[in-house]
This record gives C-alpha cells, sequence and structure tokens, in this order.
C-alpha cells in the first residue's frame, strides 16, 4: 500500500504501469484520476488545495486501511497533490489491484468516495473575479452512506 | 499548553494557521466559546459551529470532546478532496 502527498505533478503512465507488477495474482487493476475542471462562470484560473499535513497522510492511509480489510486487494495506491493547479492538471489518483475486477471497482469507488470528504483537504478556486472556497455537497456526504 | 490549528476560510477569518494558548477549557465546545470572547474574527470564525469540524490530536472529533490529555486541535470547514 503507498499514500503520497505531494506538491508536484505525478507521472499517471509511469504510476500505472508500475502498480502492483509484483502481484502476479492480481489480474485487475482499476485507476480513478481526478483533474482540475473550470465549472465556474468566469475563467478558472488557478485551483489551490490546502491540507492540514500529518493528519492528511494518516487519514488517507486509514482509509486505504479500511478498504484492504473490506475488499480482497492486492495493493492500493493514492497518490494526492496540494498547492496551485491549473484546469487540466491531474489533483489526485487511486489506483486498487485484486484477483477479481469486482473488488477492484468497489474498492476504488470506497476510496474516492471517503477522501472526498473524510481526508483534509481543502480546495479555493481562483479567477478573475476572485477566489471562494469551494463548498462541500450533501450528495458527497450522502454517498458515504451506501458503505 | 493546546496547539490551535485552523484551515481554508477559518484561517483566513482568524488570520493565523497556528497558534499556541493556555486554556482551562474541558470540551472543545468550552474552548471554542473561550476563543468566541476574544476577539471579533474568532467570533465570526465560529459563529455557525454546525458549519465546521473538529480534528482532536490529527482525528476527526466532536465538539463535545474532553480536551485532558490533547496537544493539538484544528478547526477547518467540511473537507473537499478529491
Amino acid at each position: 500500500m503507498t499514500i503520497r502527498v505531494q506538491q508536484d505533478a505525478f507521472d499517471l503512465g509511469a504510476e500505472v504501469a508500475g502498480f502492483a507488477t509484483d502481484r502476479k495474482d492480481a489480474g485487475a487493476l482499476v485507476t480513478f484520476t481526478g483533474i482540475v475542471r473550470d465549472l465556474t462562470d468566469t475563467d478558472l484560473t488557478v485551483m489551490e488545495i490546502e491540507h492540514y499535513p500529518g493528519m492528511t497522510e494518516k487519514a488517507l492511509g486509514a482509509i486505504a486501511d479500511q478498504a484492504a480489510k473490506r475488499w480482497s486487494l492486492a495493493d492500493v495506491l493514492v497518490i494526492h497533490r496540494y498547492g496551485r493547479m491549473s484546469p487540466g492538471d491531474r489533483i489526485m489518483m487511486v489506483a486498487t489491484a485484486a484477483k477479481h475486477r469486482k473488488d477492484a471497482f468497489e474498492a476504488a469507488e470506497f476510496l474516492m468516495d471517503y477522501l472526498k470528504s473524510r481526508a483534509p483537504f481543502w480546495k479555493k478556486e481562483i479567477t478573475s473575479d476572485g477566489s471562494e472556497w469551494v463548498n462541500s455537497k450533501a450528495e458527497d456526504e450522502a454517498a458515504l452512506t451506501r458503505w | 499548553m493546546i496547539d490551535v490549528m485552523y484551515f481554508a476560510w477559518v484561517r483566513e477569518r482568524i488570520g493565523l494557521p497556528k497558534e499556541t494558548i493556555e486554556t482551562r477549557a474541558e470540551t472543545v465546545a468550552d474552548l471554542v466559546e473561550e476563543l468566541k470572547s476574544r476577539e471579533e474574527r474568532y467570533a465570526m470564525a465560529f459563529a455557525d459551529v454546525s458549519a465546521l469540524r473538529v480534528a482532536v490530536d490529527q482525528e476527526l472529533s466532536d465538539f463535545d470532546a474532553p480536551l485532558s490529555g490533547v496537544r493539538e486541535i484544528a478547526f477547518f470547514p467540511p473537507m473537499t478532496g478529491g
């Protein structure tokens, strides 16, 4: 299991190619990548992500541990960036490897649902008009009830 | 002594990321009341605690959590990761 919280961009292709290669029993590999999107009325110029160093790594590790208990997983990778990013930049990724695809898909969805509202990251959108903190969505909180 | 940390708009409203304070507050809620009575900027930041989350020693917690033995408290809005 690998958890990385970093400012720098990551190479999606290299991360996926190098993931779980030592687990020959893993027949399924699922990845999810989050990308900065521009849904503001004015031009989004920068997305700034703040986090809580120390707690962030612990929270992500705890979420990955829960996933590993619940599904039969060969490996888990979570990379989440912080700092300033532009539309189109990759913010984060999760990868799960499992013997069968059902475990890999479900665990990846679980990881995403939890890290959206249980890992201490906060997004701020900076546009030509000013800046605004992104509000959490009720549906993100509601998504946790299905697990 | 307890380290109190603020993130996102809570940090901006209070105007600092971290401070170390001496308190006799017994719970997180007591500490919030103490901070609110200090200055207007704290009162503004903590006006609606239902809009806030708290972490006690880097674990998500509740406002009625006791402060005995706690080293670090953090206040922040609901998280928006992913």
